[in-house]
């Protein structure tokens, strides 16, 4: 509407943005864009490092790393996806009360989830899992041997997903802290869609981390 | 827009349902041991069905404008050409590899 006024005596070289909704919508957009190039050219190297293990050999990740868990925690990020677009359903109804009842879970999702990052990070390296080598036994039981560069990838794209998560978890707590305050309405409501963006993001990434490092 | 908007808000559930069942059969999919190729097709597929789910329904892609769908699929894009631009790297160390081998042993044999 603002942008309307501003534009009017100047109709002529008035271009509509690519979100005319709101303009904040836009700059996480292209943030985003920037940080899907992180996390590609993260997954890429990946690719590489493990494709050219040579002789040496890639272990098969299953034989370190537990799936079911994982599994687990993918479901989890699902389910909070899904509260957080519950929250923003709610406010466009001008519910704020509803709105901050489901960022709260949103926030829960992603605590419980840095939370069981945690436990499996301490697990394998107790395991022997670390920065400069791998276990000797795999969950079979079977001795096992490959290149030392899967704990070093392993631990930077987990790591850098989970910096991302922690992130997402302080945005969405400033975000409901202005929700209790008052400042959103069915009418303002466009930052708690951005922060949904960013969070659905951090789903759909894991998505992917979970498909490349764990399941392949 | 409001009437769209409207009209969209009960697919969650269905999106939600659709993203679960998606995540076990990739489960179901990667346990079992069999080709490699054939696996990271089936995974990768499913990962990108997922990626669509999350990205259309719930980031609302499918009610933005065209444009910015486009623009925000390229990195996407751009990674895939990343991995295949890395290949070179890739090939040259197995070829090295296999190149020492057969050079060492006939250095033995002339030795001999």
């Amino acid at each position: 509407m603002e942008q309307a006024t501003t534009f009017d005596h100047a109709e002529d070289v008035y271009e509509p943005s690519l979100t005319p909704d709101s303009l904040g919508k836009l700059g996480m957009w292209i943030f985003l864009i920037g940080d899907t190039m992180s996390f590609g050219a993260l997954l890429a190297a990946y690719a590489a490092v493990r494709a050219g293990a040579g002789i040496i050999g890639w272990v098969p990740p299953d034989e370190i790393l537990g799936i079911n868990l994982t599994a687990g925690m993918t479901f989890l990020l699902i389910c909070s996806s899904v509260t957080m677009v519950k929250a923003l359903e709610s406010i466009q109804k001008g519910n704020v009360g509803r709105m901050c009842d489901f960022l709260g879970l949103t926030i829960l999702g992603g605590i419980i989830f840095l939370g069981l990052q945690a436990y499996e990070w301490t697990h394998l390296i107790k395991h022997g899992l670390t920065l400069t080598g791998i276990p000797e036994h795999g969950l079979s039981g079977d001795l096992i041997t490959g290149s030392n560069l899967f704990g070093p990838t392993f631990y930077a794209i987990t790591g850098f997903h989970g910096l991302h998560v922690t992130g997402g978890v302080i945005y969405l707590i400033v975000i409901l802290r202005n929700g209790w305050t008052g400042r959103y309405t069915a009418e303002y409501y466009h930052e708690v869609e951005i922060v949904g963006l960013y969070w659905h993001f951090v789903d759909l990434i894991w998505i992917m981390v979970f498909t490349f490092i764990y399941l392949l | 827009m409001a009437e769209k908007e409207h009209n969209e808000h009960p697919r969650y559930m269905f999106i939600f349902l659709w993203l679960a069942i998606l995540t076990a059969i990739e489960v179901a999919v990667a346990i079992p041991e069999y080709s490699i190729v054939i696996k990271g097709i089936l995974l990768i597929g499913l990962a990108c069905g997922k990626a669509f789910l999350v990205a259309a329904y719930f980031m609302h892609l499918k009610l933005e404008k065209r444009t910015l769908a486009l623009i925000v699929i390229t990195p996407f894009l751009i990674c895939v050409f990343l991995v295949i631009m890395l290949m070179p790297d890739i090939t040259l160390e197995s070829r090295l590899a296999e190149y020492e081998t057969p050079a060492s042993e006939t250095q033995e044999s002339n030795e001999h």
